[in-house]
Order: structure tokens, then C-alpha cells, then sequence
């Protein structure tokens, strides 16, 4: 049968963001994809350049809305380094809290749109009604629901009162009994086990020759998590357990992920009943003395890493970002070949894709090579 | 056009329309959290469909788009071909600091100078990202802007005339070919 070339996107039903498949396939099996993700490139990077260490904190966070905490933290992390501060114990505490709601926040989102590709639409509707206890706590803390605006370089801007820290653990034990059920049903509803088992299959060579990272790397047994490798913020002194599995599927990213989100519920419960007391910031100078760094961190999607090279000045001279997506995407189109056409939401969705971070990068290389 | 007020059936349609706006949304640039807080509109807290507010795939069902983020160079044609495919009366709803001015996008190299460039905007919500509650108002200050616009048999009505002898030439936006 001659291959067929369906062209989705930007703008379709399926799609919540805009990119543009190329799906080549014969019949109902995909032979290849090729990919489009450029739509939302921005500029970011060169607009960092041209602003200083205060006004590029909210630019970063808009790199992308799910994930803002994170390219947030990774860059004063990096500029911290730099500088050779060191950040009081109650302000890592505090970013560890908000980074770890940022990314339950995310997987509850995750589950529920990974729900809503398999038509189970209950527990989209569900997942999402657990996440606003997230919002809930992350808006009480920062005041926002999604730009949360915690970060500056020497520490974070906002202090937890004690009411702040109590109602938070009050919501906890209500977040953590939903989750037990998720863990629950992610292992025994028959729905999600007919659709996500033996679907997007990638051994743990394939996902290290590829690149991956993340949850979608952790599911094909790589045992690998920033945050325990390479710790930050608060994580090592905080008890917890990086997640893995063996299953290399869409079944096995779930239980990855869902995995994660009790993990979280344990570090934010540590972090608030152990806050250390003191300071929240430290004076930074305004300028950053010449040097060059790769800060990584663990963003909900996987490792997420930011090179920064700054020359004397209160402005970088260079950021890169490269985001987890980006790392995945590649892993994602080696797992669609000889599957079903039906499958590709579902295959795309596992690695929870986030088009906002990831187009904005692919364009800067492109122009890159042409000239700059 | 908005259909005019004459007829029993015609009024039907635009009771209906008034009742039940069909929404779709479109990512033009957009840092996803904008996108993040519509859906969040869908879900049991805020639950937007017992309004009778309907959010569809395709633009051909929509009576209004709602805009996410500032618009890229390479989203602007694509933004204007969605637009084009909705049938009329349709309404276009710009979303947070990006879509009123750019937000912190503002001037970047790939990007337009403003939606309204691209697309009439008829309602602006502020707010980056707005909350929930505030897109819920901005859908229900569009829907009592086309029963306006019903009774005045068009957007004609509220259209700003150039005062007499103005320049109309140098206007600032680039208006996509
Ligand atoms: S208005 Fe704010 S939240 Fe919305 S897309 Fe723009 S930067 Fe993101």
C-alpha cells in the first residue's frame, strides 16, 4: 500500500497547542513523523539578554506557564552560583515546597489529560478537581495561581506565616488519600490498562540513545533524577525515593508519575513541618562577576538545564535554555513508528509535552546556523 | 452580520447564540498558562458548561475565539485563517497582559505589535494569566455585547470613526498581507 502522508496542526481538534505533525504512515501503521514546533517561539532567549537580574526573573517564569517555578529557580541557582552566594536554609526550603506543589500541580494535570485522550473523561474532570487544592495552597503562599513570582536572586521575595504553613498541611491529607486512589486505579482500570499497556514502547537503551529524559526516561529503567544525583534546594536533606519502572509504556510513565506525585506529597510535608527559622533572602549584588555555568534542575517534565554565561555586567551574556520536551521529543518519534495512527494522542501526551518551552528553542538554533 | 431583529426565527437564532456561546481557543504565542486557566474554566470548580459555555476543536462551530498570548509571525496568517473560517457574527476575546499589549513579550523579534493587528478584538481580560473568574466575565460581557450588537443589527454601531482629516495613514500596526 502507498504511504499516506496526514498532516495535523496547528490549529485541530486533538491538539491543545499548536505544532504540526506530518504523520506518514501505511495504512494504520505510522512509518515516520516529522515535526513542526516552532509556531510559539518568542525570542526569549535574546530578550534575557537585554534585561538585568530583576527584570529577567518574570520574563523566565513566562517561558512556560505550567513549569514558571522551575526556569525560575534554575536560573538564580545558576546566577547564585556565579555570584558565590549561599541562600539561607528557609529560603531553599521554601522554593523546595513550591517546586515540589509545582510539580503535583503538573502530574494531576498530566493525569487528566491523559485520561481525556483515552475518552475517560471522569477522571480528567476528577484529576482536575484535586488540582485546584494545589492551586489553592501555591496561591495562598504566592499569591497567584500560576505565575507564582517567588524567586530572586539571594532568595525568595515571599516569607510562610505560620497560618500559611497549617492551612497547607491541612489540605495535604485529603491531596494524599486522592492520590492512593489514582496509584489504585493506574494499576487496576481496565480502561486505562487497555489503552496505555504495550502502547509507545521504548526499551532503556532506546531511551538513552535518544536522549530522554524525565518520567519518560524513569519508566524505561533509567535510574536517573537531578534532584538526587545532583541535589539542590533542599532535597538532600529531605527522605525520599526516585521513581522507576520497567514497563517502558505509556502504563509505565503513569506509574511513574503517579508515583511522583506521592513522593511530592511526602517532601512538601517534610519541608513545612521541618521550615528552618531565619532569614528568607540575602542582599545580592547587582552585578555578576565574569563566568560561565550549566544549572540543572529537575522541571515536571524531566531535567531541565540552563547555560549561563555572564561577563561583569547586571545582564547575561548568554542564555541557553534546554528544556525537557525537547529532550523527549526525539524518544517520542521513535516510539510512534508501527504503531496505530489511533495511538498518536495518547503516545504524544505521555511525554507531556509542552510546546510553549520547546518552540521557542528550536527557532533560536535555526537562526543560529543561518547567521548569527 | 449579526442576523437583524426582524422575524420570529431570526430572533430564535440570536436568543440561542446569547444562551449558548460556542468557544474556541487558539494558542497564538501564548506561554500556556492563559490555556491552562481556560481549561481549568471546564473543570468542577468553575464548571463553565452549566452557562451553556461550550469549548470546540474547530472554529467553524465557534461564535468566539479566544486568543492566547501575543501573536508570533509565524502564528499571525494561521490566527487569521481561524478567524476567517468562524461564520458570523463571531467575536474574538484577547487574553491576559499578552494579548492587551504583549505582556513581558513586548517588542521581541518574532513577534506582532498587537492582536488586534491580526484580529478585531472586541473584549480584553487582564490579569497574567487571568483567574478563572475573570475569563467567565469577559465571555459574559462579549455575550452582552452581541445582544447589543443584535439590537443595533451590527458591530457597525460601536465602530470609533476617524475624526474628520485625521491621519489614518501612519498607523503604528503592520497589518498582516
Ligand atoms: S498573559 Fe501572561 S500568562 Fe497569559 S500567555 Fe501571556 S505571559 Fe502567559
Amino acid at each position: 500500500m502507498p504511504e499516506v502522508v496526514v498532516s495535523i496542526g496547528p490549529q485541530h481538534p486533538a491538539l491543545k497547542e499548536p505544532v504540526n505533525f506530518k504523520v506518514i504512515a501505511d495504512g494504520e501503521k505510522i512509518v515516520r513523523l516529522e515535526l513542526d514546533l516552532s509556531y510559539n517561539h518568542r525570542g526569549i532567549e535574546k530578550a534575557a539578554e537585554q534585561r538585568n537580574f530583576i527584570r529577567v526573573l518574570p520574563l523566565l517564569e513566562r517561558v512556560c506557564g505550567i513549569c514558571s517555578h522551575s526556569h525560575a529557580t534554575v536560573f538564580s541557582k545558576g546566577i547564585e552560583e556565579i555570584m558565590g552566594l549561599s541562600i539561607p536554609p528557609r529560603a531553599q526550603y521554601i522554593r523546595t515546597i513550591i517546586a515540589e506543589l509545582e510539580r503535583m500541580h503538573s502530574h494531576l494535570l498530566w493525569l487528566g489529560v491523559a485520561a481525556h485522550v483515552i475518552g475517560f473523561n471522569t477522571l480528567f474532570m476528577w484529576t482536575w478537581r484535586d488540582r485546584e487544592a494545589v492551586q489553592d495552597t501555591l496561591e495562598e503562599m504566592s499569591g497567584n495561581r500560576v505565575h507564582y513570582g517567588m524567586n530572586e536572586i539571594g532568595g525568595v521575595r515571599r516569607d510562610l506565616t505560620p497560618a500559611q504553613v497549617e492551612a497547607a498541611l491541612a489540605r495535604l491529607p485529603v491531596l494524599e488519600e486522592r492520590i492512593k486512589k489514582y496509584v489504585e486505579m493506574v494499576n487496576s482500570e481496565e480502561t486505562m490498562l487497555i489503552r496505555f499497556r504495550d502502547v509507545g514502547k521504548m526499551s532503556r537503551e532506546e531511551a538513552l540513545k535518544y536522549g530522554a529524559v524525565g518520567p519518560t526516561a524513569r519508566a524505561s529503567g533509567v535510574d536517573y533524577d537531578v534532584r538526587r544525583d545532583d541535589p539542590y534546594l533542599a532535597y538532600a536533606e529531605v527522605p525520599w525515593n526516585v521513581i522507576t519502572d520497567t514497563h517502558g509504556d505509556v502504563y509505565g510513565r503513569t506509574r511513574v508519575r503517579v508515583g511522583e506525585l506521592w513522593e511530592s506529597t511526602q517532601i512538601v510535608r517534610y519541608c513545612l513541618e521541618n521550615l528552618p527559622a531565619g532569614p528568607i533572602r540575602v542582599d545580592a549584588p547587582k552585578t555578576a562577576p565574569k563566568g560561565e555555568i550549566l544549572s540543572r534542575y529537575e522541571a515536571p517534565r524531566g531535567e531541565l538545564a540552563h547555560f549561563i554565561r555572564t561577563n561583569g555586567t547586571d545582564k547575561v551574556e548568554r542564555v541557553d535554555i534546554r528544556t525537557p520536551t525537547l529532550a523527549n521529543w526525539t524518544s517520542v518519534a521513535v516510539c510512534l513508528v508501527n504503531q496505530n495512527i489511533a495511538d498518536i494522542p495518547v503516545i504524544v501526551a505521555a511525554i507531556d509535552p509542552c510546546l510553549s518551552c520547546t518552540s521557542r528553542l528550536t527557532v533560536v538554533n535555526r537562526v543560529d546556523k543561518v547567521g548569527r | 452580520m449579526a442576523v437583524p431583529d426582524t422575524g420570529m426565527s431570526r430572533r430564535l437564532v440570536n436568543w440561542a447564540r446569547a444562551k449558548s456561546p460556542w468557544i474556541t481557543v487558539y494558542n497564538s504565542g501564548a506561554c500556556n498558562a492563559c490555556d491552562i486557566e481556560i481549561i481549568a474554566c471546564l473543570m468542577p470548580r468553575f464548571d463553565v458548561e452549566r452557562f451553556g459555555i461550550l469549548v470546540k476543536g474547530s472554529p467553524r462551530h465557534a461564535d468566539i475565539l479566544i486568543v492566547t498570548g501575543h501573536v508570533t509571525l509565524k502564528q499571525a496568517s494561521r490566527l487569521r485563517r481561524v478567524w476567517e473560517q468562524m461564520p458570523e457574527p463571531k467575536y474574538v476575546i484577547a487574553m491576559g497582559a499578552c494579548g492587551a499589549a504583549g505582556g513581558v513579550f513586548h517588542g521581541l523579534y518574532h513577534m506582532m505589535a498587537c492582536v488586534d493587528c491580526v484580529v478585531p478584538v472586541d473584549v480584553y481580560v487582564a490579569g497574567c494569566p487571568p483567574r478563572p473568574d475573570e475569563i467567565i466575565n469577559a465571555v459574559v460581557t462579549c455575550l452582552n455585547l452581541m445582544a447589543e450588537d443584535a439590537a443595533h443589527g451590527g458591530k457597525e454601531w460601536r465602530r470609533k470613526k476617524p475624526a474628520t482629516g485625521a491621519d489614518t495613514e501612519g498607523k503604528s500596526c503592520t497589518v498582516i498581507p
